[in-house]
């Protein structure tokens, strides 16, 4: 079902990356849907991929009773859905993460409150 | 009746008077097949509507005298009303709107009339109903400034996004989108949860508002009814057409009733029935039969129909917490339900809420006596199409987001599910322009003139509720303790029960 149109239609992307003060990266901890959704965040290119478990999750998740209990050399990472290595010692650009990007983290053994999912 | 309304233009060609009703792929070959869905002459009709004018007015001036606003079941309820005047009412303008449009381009006359009859109903409800809550408003918050909340405000732009796709389709899609999907397929699961409600809450401004509607929503189904069925049997070319509009419109329109169902199961203190009741009586009974005629054209259930049925056990408790974890940022308030409506959801959900959402609701009650009521203080993700913030689950999967995204000229775009996805791929060069929300704020363009986000202690959250219009401490937040909850019990007498955490225990073990 292409767009049928009257008339030549050609609009400008109302999100590329230059109109943000930086990429965009969509963050999703899998089985804890206490937080009803993803979430979203500018996150400069040349953010070590370290600060993501140091500094920014935290701020995004640390209210969680499970937070405190991560095993971080257990966390799985996915990108788009597929299994995923980040290099923990490289930027986010470094890392190949381009603007809109979408990660999810699973923590094994880690299914929110009381193995609800929450 | 409306026969011999048009004529055969000679001043200027026929396809330049009407440039509009060709360009969509739709063949009409005999206008005179067009059967009149209202069978009134416009002096009946203004006689009709004056005389439930008459007594719609009367009603709202009684109600006001007495002191109506304090007759309903509790301060919660007027949530919902917040949530209808915001994000229901100004729908009714852009209907309006919408179909004045056909009303002036379908070249056949009987279209266009029945197209300006709906036109002049669509306005009458945006009045209406402004004028049924208009009197609550005087007391409560979140009612005051809703016309620029649909503008501005993240989770309006779900209905607004939806409406103006629709304005900005040709006149047969627009019909198919509003007419049909919306307001014949979908129509009673948006009135009814509404309707109902406000007859069990004693919201007797709303019911009669409701009365007043009934008869010219009737007339609307028909229209509905008849621009499916006139496009069907014109041509089976348009078979295709009318088939992938059903499945994009249905999808959409479904998507838009989420906040619906999070009304019903959540919002109204004496509750009706269950979205999952509500979808199994007027979506799949009612749809079943309708899609089973309609397959005599060569058209078969809308695509996402199966997956609606999945997630019926699901949506209105993702979406409730949508809005528990955002409600500082939303002019209504959010709660955790008492423990009687805890098994009321537990009775009704049987396979769902004990396992997967009660335990979040007990701990969320249980931060909220600790003084640690959970707020999100990040913005969510939006789904490029539906824009909802992206709750929704695998249809296989309840425990799983969804997750779908589509690259477009080098950038990607994500979805909330697989009916989502495909509006987009379908016309892309359209969603591209999607004003999203939290993508705006990111962008800086949802504060004031005046403000400077490197100002030292600036706090982005103030300056969003202040750019949207919605009063910090007023309009959004925690139901306990809020405005609304304290002035409801001083001036009724009565005590909300609602929101009110149960006491902890003596001692802990």
């Amino acid at each position: 079902m292409t767009l049928r149109t009257l008339a030549p239609y050609d609009f400008p992307a109302k999100d590329v990356v230059g109109n943000f003060p930086a990429p965009l990266l969509y963050l999703c901890w899998e089985d804890h849907n206490l937080f009803c959704s993803p979430v979203c965040i500018p996150a400069a290119p040349d953010t070590p991929f370290a600060a993501l478990a140091e500094a920014i999750l935290p701020g995004i998740y640390g209210a969680h009773p499970d937070f405190a209990r991560i095993d971080w050399s257990a966390v799985e990472w996915f990108k788009s859905g597929q299994p995923w290595q980040p290099d923990p010692g490289a930027t986010l650009a470094g890392n190949g993460l381009k603007h809109k990007d979408v990660l999810r983290f699973r923590t094994p053994g880690l299914q929110g409150l009381q193995g609800s999912f929450s | 009746m409306t026969r011999g309304l048009g004529w055969e233009t000679t001043y200027q060609p026929m396809d330049k008077v009407f440039p509009y009703d060709r360009y969509e792929g739709i063949k009409i070959h005999d206008w005179d097949k067009w059967e009149d869905p209202f069978r009134l002459t416009m002096d009946a009709y203004w006689k009709y509507q004056g005389e439930k004018e008459k007594k719609l007015y009367a009603v709202i001036e009684a109600f006001a005298q007495n002191n109506g606003q304090l007759g309903v079941s509790d301060a919660r309820y007027l949530n919902a009303l917040k949530l209808f005047i915001q994000g229901v009412t100004p729908l009714e303008y852009y209907a309006h709107r919408g179909f004045t449009h056909p009303g002036r381009h379908f070249s056949g006359e009987g279209a266009r009339v029945a197209a300006q009859m709906q036109a002049i109903d669509e306005l009458r409800h945006f009045q209406t109903e402004t004028h049924a809550l208009s009197h609550y408003n005087k007391y409560f918050n979140g009612m005051h400034n809703s016309n620029q909340w649909f503008d501005r405000v993240w989770y309006l732009s779900v209905p607004k996004s939806f409406f103006e796709d629709a304005l900005t389709a040709g006149p047969f899609e627009f019909l198919t989108s509003i007419s049909f999907a919306f307001e014949y397929v979908l129509t009673n699961l948006l009135f009814v949860p509404f309707m109902s409600g406000a007859a069990h809450n004693g919201d007797l401004s709303t019911v009669t508002f409701g009365f007043s509607a009934q008869s010219d929503e009737a007339r609307h189904m028909t229209l509905g009814l008849e621009c499916i069925k006139f496009m069907l049997e014109q041509d089976p070319a348009n078979v295709p057409i009318v088939q992938g509009w059903i499945d994009k419109w249905f999808w959409r329109g479904y998507r838009v009733l989420t906040l619906v169902a999070m009304m019903q199961d959540y919002m109204l203190p004496k509750r009706v029935m269950s979205w999952k009741e509500a979808w199994e009586m007027y979506g799949e009974a009612s749809g079943g039969a309708l899609f089973k005629d309609l397959a005599r054209y060569g058209i078969r259930e809308p695509k996402g129909w199966q997956q609606a049925i999945k997630e019926k056990d699901h949506i209105s408790h993702q979406a409730w917490n949508v809005f528990y974890n955002y409600c500082g940022a939303a002019a209504m308030h959010t709660w955790v339900p008492t423990d009687e409506e805890l098994d009321w959801l537990s009775q009704k959900y049987p396979d769902s809420f004990d396992r997967l959402y009660r335990p979040r609701l007990l701990h969320y009650r249980e931060q909220q006596q600790q003084g640690k009521r959970f707020h999100n203080a990040t913005l969510p993700m939006l789904c490029t199409i539906c824009q909802v913030p992206m709750t929704s689950t695998e249809p296989d999967d309840p425990t799983k987001i969804c997750f779908r995204e589509s690259d477009y000229l080098g950038d990607k775009y994500h979805f909330c599910s697989d009916g989502c996805k495909d509006v987009f791929d379908g016309e892309p060069k359209k969603y591209i322009q999607s004003w999203l929300p939290v993508h705006q704020i990111y962008q800086g363009n949802c504060f004031k003139a005046d403000v400077d986000p490197t100002a030292e202690g600036f706090n982005p959250l103030a300056a969003v509720l202040d750019w949207y219009g919605i009063e910090q401490g007023k309009d959004n937040g925690e139901f306990e303790g809020s405005v609304d909850q304290k002035n409801f019990a001083d001036w009724s007498g009565r005590e909300a029960p609602a929101g009110e955490p149960a006491p902890l225990p003596a001692t802990r073990t």
